[in-house]
């Protein structure tokens, strides 16, 4: 047997006083294949040992809850007996080491997680975070990266229909690859992952067993170095076709009511579905790994237990109806076989030829995990970096050529080049188009619809990690509140570098405090996510970037309404006040490569009353478009309310709100500030002429600022400020930039 | 008139063909497993999209061998309507039931959007309904629809009127810049020599809401019912 020695206790990255607590909960010596599976679920991925004691803070309750935090997806109350199920996880370091099969097995991993609990997977989104595009390793990652979630949606069938990109020099080292998936499930069809029964069978169903992605789960808990492409290895491979008869066979075999449990082996394999099922039911399991299906010759248990092989399930079974669960296995070319049985007690027992090689109390490997208060310290950097003279900045540019410059950052251009090869069209659900602010889809066999939106803007999290958060949740809830859907439930992933580091643990805390504050305000259930640290190469952290996925209900899914111009004439109204906050906007890292100021101000009864209003003037047929103002401001805005509209221009002219005054806004920098300001909460709208009235007398029951700044028609975008015409541009070749920008630089032309 | 749509385990667009003909179009369907071999009294034989058996080999390139296929052959041998959408045309390629192949698009990338289609022959019983010279606007979601014939062969079918449909442009022109993926000729859908086997890239049964973003691809399931009536009568 292998001694256990300093060594091997850190190359399963197991620390010290972890070790001490190892040698507590089993009262001897673990050996060699106990440590490993210490090793994984002890992983930061897996238990979650440093954001727990946050995480517990968030609001997870509410009347419309079916599923909060704990399984393998959370699930809210659709009506007509239905639930929408959704969780967001991310696939951020594989991605980074081989694009393709990182972003594809990011994919294939949380649609399993959705139809582990009985629910059709109908939607997917993603948000994603590269490097600068002028830099050919992050061109080569998105490239990577798109197509291999396009790869393997496109392959199983489910349409991969919104999300948000992201292009900043932060993430040059460590992209991020968070994707949420959607299905829909009876509410009485849902499934859990938890054992029961001594007795009962446990089954192991879909690819088989490798020795990729050993350790996969540890990887995720490192940060990166240069020897980092060395683990490629860790890295699986996607079987998309597998993964489709496995989501068919899983959801026809849980209608037969035989199967008491079920979970997909992800992150920590065989190890993490055996030792969580006991665990959440209360009971001990036994396996032998000569059961297991094996893709190599001579693997050892410890190989087996630890892979991440994907594309495989556990199964628990009613003893006694063995049958009609192969059977349905068998109809999908799938061999169920029998790895093992539940058993009395709260031990995971794993034999090898019917040798027990390692025992080990289940819970010691999940609820026991270690849980740590890390030291937090606000970074010695934040007050300096929330300093912002404009006056310091120089002479600002003129707005034409902000304008036409914001066009053209890939953060804020078209991102078609990337969803024109994600399938969005198959299920026959899509109502928004991609490129929309959130995804509408249809439940089909219901008059309802869901609305999705997934948001985070790390520049302000790193500015201000509470307020950023806040303002991640605000935007996420606002978008989908725009295309008609009353915001039910939400789920986040929380991306951010290395939690050892007190400043890091600080802007996570702060974070989950902003996600926390923001939820509960505006009535957001949190119902699970993911959390990935780590995030760092050669000790450089990405920006502290939170995002988060809300799900709406639209009670009406024919209500819903797009960003685009329906028709010239309309009144174009802005819903919120215009304060023109510059700091952390794309305006300022464009035009004066500088990052800095206070992220815009939220105040939440605010957020809220906008929020309510837009769904209730889109549910009344009020209003024709609706867009919510974030990147570029309301300039950028404006100026997508004309794209895609076919032609539908906009002249209008922009004020900051009274209470903004010359004092927090230099003269020279009016302009700028009203077009390009950031500011929460805004959303611009358009309404027929006869209509207007309604709308006004709307906001103004709801205590929201109104105010009309245009008209659409012709085919410029002209732009006013303090009666001066400082933006005039043809939508033609305005909406041409936007929507070739990327394929322009993806094609190797660099502007 | 019944609908049959054959299922094979990669299919990903069955229910959505399902839904189409029954929900929305509101005549029979049925789903038929390809393992099965009783097409289920079918009007109409539809082989949907998706990727039949993973398709890590060539598109389509096992599903011929599935048990179905011998009924859906017979079934066409009898004069019987089959329509083949996206990886179905893929299989009817391969199982040789229409001539020429498919290979990967020429711009290499994955294509997904709603392109517009012309509509080339209305003596088909799936573009019956169709006016001639239609312009439909369908999605397409494919990587490998770039269609190819050797020279003899698509001279054949040009002959013989057998391409059905092109990529064409929003007024109807048909012109390189309209070709979204590298087919010969713009080539989005052809049949065989009898004219009851079609097969075509673009999604009509995506395509059957307004709601969806367009309700255009009624019209070829809308054919198959004015074909089959025609028949009967």
């Amino acid at each position: 047997m292998a001694v256990i020695d300093a060594a091997v206790l850190e190359r399963h990255g197991i620390k010290p006083d972890e070790y001490e607590r190892i040698l507590e909960l089993m009262g001897r010596e673990p050996n060699l294949l106990e440590l490993g599976l210490f090793s994984v679920m002890w992983s930061e991925h897996c238990s979650y040992k440093s954001s727990r004691v946050h995480l517990k803070t968030l609001p997870t309750t509410g009347p419309r809850v079916v599923q909060g935090p704990g399984e393998n997806a959370g699930a809210v109350d659709i009506g007509g007996g239905l639930c929408a199920v959704f969780k967001i996880e991310s696939h951020n370091h594989p991605s980074f080491i081989e694009p393709y099969q990182g972003a594809a097995t990011g994919v294939g991993g949380i649609i399993r997680d959705i139809f582990t609990m009985g629910a059709r997977p109908i939607a997917l989104l993603n948000a994603l975070r590269f490097g600068s595009l002028d830099q050919p390793l992050a061109r080569r990652i998105f490239e990577g990266v798109v197509a291999g979630v396009g790869g393997y949606g496109n392959s199983i069938g489910i349409p991969t229909v919104g999300g948000e990109i992201v292009f900043d020099d932060m993430y040059a080292g460590n992209p991020l690859v968070n994707v949420l998936c959607l299905g829909i499930s009876r509410i009485d069809g849902i499934v859990k992952g938890a054992a029961k029964g001594a007795g009962n069978p446990v089954f192991y169903v879909g690819a088989k067993t490798g020795r990729d992605g050993i350790h996969g789960a540890t990887m995720a808990s490192a940060e990166f170095d240069e020897k980092s492409a060395e683990k490629r290895p860790a890295v699986q491979v996607g079987d998309p076709f597998m993964e489709k008869l496995l989501m068919e066979a899983c959801l026809e075999v849980m209608t037969t009511g035989a199967v008491l449990g079920i979970q997909d082996m992800g992150a920590a394999g065989l190890s993490c579905a055996t030792s969580e099922m006991g665990s959440r039911g209360g009971v001990g399991m036994t396996i032998d790994v000569m059961h297991v299906p094996q893709r190599e010759t001579g693997m050892t248990p410890y190989e087996i237990m630890l892979s991440e092989s994907q594309e495989r399930m556990l199964l628990v079974v009613e003893k006694g109806r063995e049958h009609e669960v192969t059977a349905v296995f068998e109809k999908w070319d799938l061999h169920a076989v029998q790895v093992g049985e539940v058993i009395d007690g709260t031990r995971l027992k794993i034999h090898e030829r019917g040798v027990l090689v390692a025992d080990v109390p289940n819970r010691a490997l999940t609820d026991e995990a270690p849980v740590y208060r890390r030291p937090m310290q606000e970074p010695s950097w934040q007050t300096a970096a929330q300093q912002l003279s404009l006056a310091a900045l120089g002479a600002p540019p003129s707005a034409q050529a902000a304008f036409d410059r914001l066009l053209t950052v890939p953060t804020i251009a078209s991102k078609r080049w990337a969803y024109g090869q994600y399938d969005h069209s198959v299920g026959t659900n899509t109502i928004a188009q991609p490129g929309m602010s959130a995804a509408v889809v249809r439940v089909k066999g219901a008059p309802t619809g869901l609305a999705v939106s997934v948001d985070g803007n790390g520049r302000f999290c790193y500015l201000n990690p509470h307020r950023g958060a806040m303002l991640a949740v605000a935007e996420a809830a606002r978008n989908v509140a725009c295309a008609g859907g009353e915001p039910i439930g939400g789920t986040n992933n929380l991306n951010f570098g290395n939690p050892e580091r007190p400043e890091i643990m600080w802007q996570l805390g702060e974070a989950v405090r902003g996600i926390g504050d923001a939820c509960r305000a505006l009535g957001i259930p949190i119902t699970g996510g993911n959390v990935s640290l780590y995030n760092e190469t050669e000790g450089r952290a990405i920006f502290p970037t939170p995002v988060l996925g809300v799900v709406g209900l639209l009670e009406d899914a024919s209500k819903t309404t797009t960003r685009a111009f329906k028709q010239a004439g309309a009144i174009v109204v802005v819903l919120g006040d215009n304060l023109g906050e510059l700091g952390g906007s794309e305006y300022l890292a464009t035009m004066h490569g500088t990052v800095a100021g206070q992220p815009p101000a939220l105040d939440l009864a605010r957020e809220a009353a906008v929020q309510k209003l837009i769904i209730a003037l889109i549910r009344g047929g009020l209003v024709e478009s609706a867009h919510d103002c974030s990147e570029g401001g309301l300039a950028v805005t404006l100026a997508e309310c004309t794209f895609n509209s076919g032609g539908v221009g906009v002249t209008a002219e922009v004020a900051l709100a009274t209470v903004a005054t010359a004092d927090t806004v230099p003269a020279a920098w009016l302009a700028n500030a009203a077009l390009f300001g950031e500011s929460a909460s805004r959303i611009v709208v358009s309404a027929p002429a006869g209509k207007l009235d309604a709308v006004l007398a709307a906001a103004a029951d709801a205590g929201v600022p109104a105010a009309v700044i245009g008209k659409t028609g012709g085919d410029r975008v002209r732009l006013s400020v303090a009666g001066n015409v400082v933006v005039d541009s043809a939508i033609a070749e305005a909406e041409q930039s936007w929507a070739t920008c990327i394929e322009r630089r993806m094609s190797g032309h660099v502007r | 008139m019944k609908f049959s749509v054959v299922v094979f385990p990669g299919s990903n667009s069955d229910y959505d063909a399902f839904y189409a003909a029954s929900a929305v179009i509101g005549e029979e369907a049925a789903l038929v497993w390809h393992k099965d071999t009783d097409l289920q009294g079918a009007d109409a034989v539809i082989l949907p999209g998706g990727f039949a058996h993973g398709d890590y080999l060539r598109t389509g390139a096992i599903a011929r061998f599935s048990p179905i296929m011998a009924s859906v052959k017979a079934f066409a041998d009898r004069g019987g309507p089959v329509l083949g959408i996206c990886n179905g045309f893929q299989v009817l390629l391969e199982a040789g039931m229409l001539p020429g192949a498919m290979v990967r698009n020429d711009r290499i990338k994955f294509v997904s959007r709603l392109v517009p289609v012309r509509v080339e022959q209305t003596d088909t019983p799936f573009t019956a309904a169709c006016a001639s010279r239609q312009v439909l606007h369908m999605p397409v979601a494919h990587g490998e629809g770039n269609y190819y014939a050797d020279p003899e062969t698509l001279a054949a079918l040009e002959e013989h009127r057998q391409v059905i449909f092109r990529y064409a442009g929003a007024a109807g022109e048909v012109t390189p810049a309209t070709n979204i993926n590298g087919s010969l000729n713009n080539i989005a859908g052809i049949c065989n020599r009898q004219r009851n086997v079609v097969g075509l890239m673009p999604h009509p049964e995506r395509a059957t809401e307004a709601q969806l973003g367009s309700a255009d691809g009624r019209v070829i399931l809308a054919s198959a019912v004015k074909a089959l009536a025609s028949l009967s009568r």
